[in-house]
Parts: structure tokens; C-alpha cells; sequence
């Protein structure tokens, strides 16, 4: 018998917490897998970020840092102008990135910092329980809008690669989602791209990655598709998927 | 005897840093410092180091916190609204055990409040500041060669003991220009041994990580307890204070910064008008020389606290001497610099009419 499929030498064999259903476990699989393929486990170091994906400090098997929440483009940016040699990847979720945190990845990718952002969308507040996100599609339903998100109350939903794409620092950014086999499959393309251009010193990369969170979606745990058809029907067509920036360049 | 240099005191604190081998800068301008963020920006370089100007206050701190991760010597400095914009990551580096050096240039406040200097960041400074329970080693210059070799201190404490570690100078400090001798070595950080908990380009070691949390039961209070051991061992290695003309002292001025200055032209005076005036000058104020005016106290029973502030250090005064002597104040709040003059009349008042009567007067 031959071994087809191991666990990545990037990922520990530790017991998740993640809920079932949730996307953050495969993102991590498929980061692990990209770092593997680099080579690169040995001089990467991650930021976790605060929310469901703290723990992330612990999964991955490289040198790690966990710190405020949305501050990670910031951490990101001091480990890698004190390391060069580093390959440095902060991993956020959309209330981290792209609410408290928008200043620190919006100047990161101005700087073009030569970094590399896993940004996982999954339209909701995590952790703490299923409140708005910026993310948050028009007419879904959270703890702090249980009618649904209103424009006129809470405005629209945020696009960040569509957004970041407008800033000449932005290297790459791609939107790829981990509610199909091929999504999955994109989604290592696309982060072993992030992490190459780091290696090739090309600045500021990006991965958003749609995702699921059937707990606080309130879609059935034991019925993943629920999940994965809001994430088709509804996410895909707010969050299209595709290549938002490829910029050509040495820095 | 090392050359003598004219500096402002804010490019003394950055040359120092950079002395001490500081390769680290993150900051964000405000005044009254905004010549450390000018003056990094092109000796850090020169130096082999990295300077950014971040986005914001916030980012800067969190800049620093991430470098300093990777075991570097590193900094920011900023003045008191962006020093309170940089709490929550001050907290996380004292949680997370990450030695970085502040360089905080006190304007006066709250709010807004004056690009003058002031004193009004003692408690923000010497309790901690962010949330949570800890300790930040704070310096407090009164001079411009004090900023200048304050940071090589600094940056030795906050390596030994993994803690953040601040020079607490006032706006005043910070814009006067003065000779300044540094005393130091030059510290070459390739010459530092890379600490055992750094991040880095690892081979086939061990994984690190560097936060600030623990979720599981009772480990936070064991993480937080082996600080506390840390910061007994500060308290009783770390003070640094110093007195003027306090052999036969009967009354004890204790002020710090630039009222501490101001003290000594009031000290002078009183002397000349008979009143046996001395004066005792925290330097740390965390931790703070507790012991040493205990052992003062023994002879003298009366401490006039000098600050610009509305009263803030007078507080550390009495919970040391804890009724051992009286203890009066001279506050001058608002960015406003109290005269010799004044602080004589204080005495005076004290000394002659009795702390009663004085109390009473205020």
C-alpha cells in the first residue's frame, strides 16, 4: 500500500476546535500544504489573529505570534522588516481585516509591505457569537441585526479586493472560496502564489477566501450543504471570485 | 572623557536608542517629539536599521510589538494622547514578555488638551496604563544628557526582565537644547546573543510562539504570577534615585522632570532664606524609591511633592510613607510651569505657618 495523502509536516497533529462545518480547518490544511511545497516551514512565521482562528498560533508548525485583534498587517510588517529573510503571513477574518483592522491592511498594502494575507470571509463575527460583520450580505440575519442587515442602518457589505485593487502597493489579490473541491484546490494555487511572491520579494499579496460558518449562520450542523449553498448562492454573487491584481514587479 | 554634543533633548533619547542598539523604529508624528520619529528616519538607516513611519499610533506600537518578537532591539515614541492610542499593544508586550523601549514626550491634557509639557501621564505610566495586571520600568530624565543615556538603561532592563520599558520625559525636556555626553558603550547588536524565545529563521528547532494568552483554567494566573516574580526582583534591583543637599534636610522636596530643575533654583532659594531645603528625585518611577524615603522619613517629617500635574506622584509619596511624615503638594496643571518663587512660598508656607494652617490655606 502506498501512502496517497499524508498530513502537512506545516500542520500539527493536534485536535482542532474549530465547529463542524467550519471552513477555518481546510484554509489551514491548504496554507500547510502551500508551505510544504515551498519549503519554507522553517523560516515562516504566522500571525494569528483575535477570534475564532486564535488558535492557529497552535496548529501550524512554525514560529508564531498571536496578537490584537486586526493589528496583524502591522505585526506582520514589524517581524518582516526586522527578519528579511522571513516569510511572514498574517491570517485574519473579516471583522479582524476589514473592520477594526482596515486601517493596518489598507496601509500595509499602500507600503507594499512584502507580506502575505490569508483573509477568511465568512459574512459573520465568529468567536464572539454571530454578530454583523462588514461583510455581512443585505438581509442576513446576526445577533446585532436580527432582521437582517439593512443598508440604511448598518450600510453594505465590504469588498476588500475590489477596494484594495484601487492601491498601486497591492501585488496580488485573488478571492477564492473553500465550499468546493475545486475552490479548495484554487484556494492552495492561489496561496502558494501569495507566498511566492513574498519569496521573490514582490510585495503586498493577498488570498480572501469565502468560507462557512453554519453555527452562526444558523444552517444545520449536520447537514454541511446548507452551508455551502449560502456560500454559492448567496456570497458568490456579492464576493465574485476571481483575480482582482496581479501587478508584475520587483521590489 | 567622551566628546560633549549640543542636542535637543528628543534627538538625544533617539541617538541614545540608537547607541544602545536600537535597529527598530515605528512611530507617528505628534508633538512635542516629533524630532525622534525625523531623526530615526535617517540615522537608523545609517545605522543598518529599519525605520516606518506608520498609519497610525496604534499600527506603530503593534509594528514594534512584531519586531520585537524576533528578538531585536526596537522602539516607538510618541506624546501623551498617542501614548493612550498605544495601550492595548503596550499590554500585549508586557503579556507576551516582549522587552521594547517608549519614548513618551508628556504634553499637557486630557484631551487634546496643549502641545506644552506637562506631567499628567505619571499614573497612566507607572500603573500600567493598558488593561490588565502589569508592570512598565519607567525613567523619568531631567536633563538632556539624561535622555541620552537613559534608553541604554532602559533597553538592559527591559532584556533582563522582559518587560516594556518607558522614559517618561516631559514636553519641556524633550525641546531644550543642552550639552549631552553619552557615557555608554555603543552597543553593535550583532554582538547580542539572540534570545532563546526570538522568532526566526529556525532550523529543525522547535516551534515558538509569543502571545499574551492563555484560556485554559488557571495558567493565566501562573503566567501572571511568574511576572510578579519578575517585577519583586525590579523593585528591589532596578530603583535609581537621586538627592540634592538632603544631609541636614529638614524639609524634602520630591519632584521629577523639569520640576525637579525647577526644585533645585527653589531649594537654592529657600537655603538663602534660611529654610534647610532638600531635594529627592525619582528616576524610576516604577518602581518607585519606596525604601529609600522610608529611611528618610526617620529624620524628616515634612515632603513637599513638586509636579505638573494636578497631583499624581504625591499619591506614590504617601502610600511610601504611609503617615511616617507629612505630606503636601504643589501642583501646577494645564501645561503650566511652576515658578521657584512659587514653590518657595509653598515652603515657606509649610515651614512657618505649619501644615495645618497651609492645608487650610489651599
Amino acid at each position: 500500500m502506498q501512502l496517497q495523502n499524508k498530513r502537512p509536516e506545516s500542520l500539527l497533529d493536534i485536535k482542532m476546535h474549530y465547529c463542524p462545518g467550519c471552513g477555518h480547518g481546510t484554509i489551514h490544511r491548504v496554507v500547510a500544504e502551500a508551505m510544504d511545497e515551498l519549503g519554507i516551514r522553517s523560516r515562516t512565521i504566522g500571525v494569528a489573529p483575535v477570534g475564532c482562528a486564535v488558535f492557529a498560533d497552535t496548529y501550524f508548525n512554525c514560529d508564531m505570534i498571536q496578537g490584537p485583534h486586526g493589528r496583524g498587517p502591522a505585526e506582520a510588517t514589524g517581524i518582516k522588516r526586522a527578519k528579511p529573510d522571513a516569510i511572514v503571513f498574517s491570517y485574519q477574518g473579516d471583522g479582524d481585516l476589514a473592520s477594526i483592522g482596515m486601517a493596518e491592511i489598507v496601509h500595509a498594502a499602500i507600503r507594499s509591505e512584502n507580506i502575505t494575507v490569508i483573509f477568511v470571509n465568512n459574512a459573520i463575527y465568529g468567536m464572539t457569537g454571530g454578530q454583523m460583520a462588514p461583510t455581512t450580505l443585505l438581509g442576513q440575519k446576526a445577533t446585532t441585526c436580527v432582521e437582517g442587515r439593512s443598508a440604511k442602518q448598518s450600510g453594505y457589505p465590504i469588498k476588500m479586493c475590489e477596494m484594495l485593487a484601487t492601491i498601486d502597493g497591492a501585488t496580488y489579490l485573488e478571492r477564492t472560496t473553500v465550499h468546493t473541491v475545486p475552490g479548495v484546490i484554487k484556494t492552495k494555487t492561489a496561496i502558494r502564489k501569495a507566498f511566492q511572491n513574498q519569496i521573490d520579494g514582490k510585495g503586498f499579496s493577498m488570498v480572501e477566501i469565502l468560507s462557512m460558518c453554519p453555527t452562526n449562520w444558523g444552517t444545520r450542523l449536520d447537514n454541511p450543504s446548507e452551508a455551502t449553498k449560502f456560500v454559492a448562492e448567496s456570497m458568490l454573487p456579492v464576493f465574485p471570485l476571481g483575480v482582482y491584481k496581479d501587478q508584475q514587479r520587483t521590489n | 572623557m567622551a566628546e560633549k554634543k549640543l542636542m535637543k533633548g528628543n534627538e538625544a533619547l533617539a541617538e541614545g536608542a540608537v547607541r544602545a542598539g536600537c535597529r527598530f523604529f515605528a512611530g507617528y508624528p505628534i508633538t512635542p517629539q516629533n524630532e525622534i520619529p525625523e531623526y530615526m528616519s535617517w540615522r537608523l538607516p545609517q545605522a543598518g536599521g529599519v525605520f516606518v513611519q506608520a498609519e497610525s499610533e496604534v499600527s506603530a506600537i503593534n509594528m514594534v510589538y512584531g519586531a520585537a518578537a524576533t528578538g531585536v532591539r526596537c522602539m516607538t515614541s510618541s506624546s501623551s494622547p498617542g501614548i493612550s492610542l498605544k495601550q492595548e499593544g503596550i499590554s500585549y508586550c508586557a503579556g507576551a514578555d516582549l522587552p521594547v523601549f517608549i519614548g513618551n514626550v508628556m504634553r499637557g491634557g486630557p484631551g487634546l488638551g496643549n502641545i506644552a509639557g506637562a506631567q499628567g501621564d505619571y499614573w497612566q505610566a507607572t500603573r500600567g496604563g493598558g488593561h490588565g495586571d502589569y508592570r512598565t520600568f519607567v525613567m523619568a530624565p531631567d536633563s538632556v544628557s539624561e535622555m541620552g543615556n537613559f534608553p541604554h538603561k532602559c533597553f538592559e532592563v527591559a532584556f533582563k526582565y522582559r518587560i516594556p520599558s518607558m522614559v517618561l520625559a516631559d514636553g519641556i525636556i524633550g525641546q531644550m537644547m543642552e550639552p549631552v555626553e553619552f557615557i555608554n558603550p555603543e552597543i553593535d547588536p550583532k554582538t547580542l546573543t539572540e534570545p532563546a524565545w526570538a522568532l526566526g529563521v529556525n532550523k529543525g528547532r522547535e516551534k515558538r510562539i509569543v502571545k499574551s494568552y492563555d484560556l485554559r483554567e488557571g495558567y493565566l494566573e501562573v503566567m501572571v504570577n511568574e511576572r510578579v516574580k519578575r517585577y519583586k526582583q525590579m523593585e528591589a534591583n532596578e530603583t535609581m534615585y537621586e538627592e540634592k543637599m538632603m544631609d541636614d534636610a529638614e524639609i524634602a522636596i520630591v519632584a521629577y522632570g523639569t520640576s525637579a530643575r525647577v526644585s533645585v533654583a527653589a531649594m537654592k532659594l529657600a537655603r538663602e532664606n534660611g529654610l534647610k531645603v532638600g531635594l529627592f528625585r525619582p528616576i524610576t518611577l516604577w518602581p518607585f524609591p519606596k525604601a529609600r524615603l522610608v529611611e528618610l522619613s526617620k529624620r524628616i517629617k515634612k515632603f513637599l511633592v513638586v509636579e505638573m500635574s494636578l497631583g499624581q506622584m504625591v499619591e506614590d509619596v504617601q502610600l511610601s510613607l504611609n503617615g511616617r511624615a507629612e505630606v503636601h503638594l504643589h501642583a501646577k496643571p494645564g501645561a503650566a510651569v511652576m515658578t521657584a518663587d512659587e514653590v518657595y512660598r509653598t515652603m515657606e508656607a509649610i515651614v512657618k505657618k505649619g501644615a495645618k494652617e497651609y492645608a487650610a490655606a489651599k
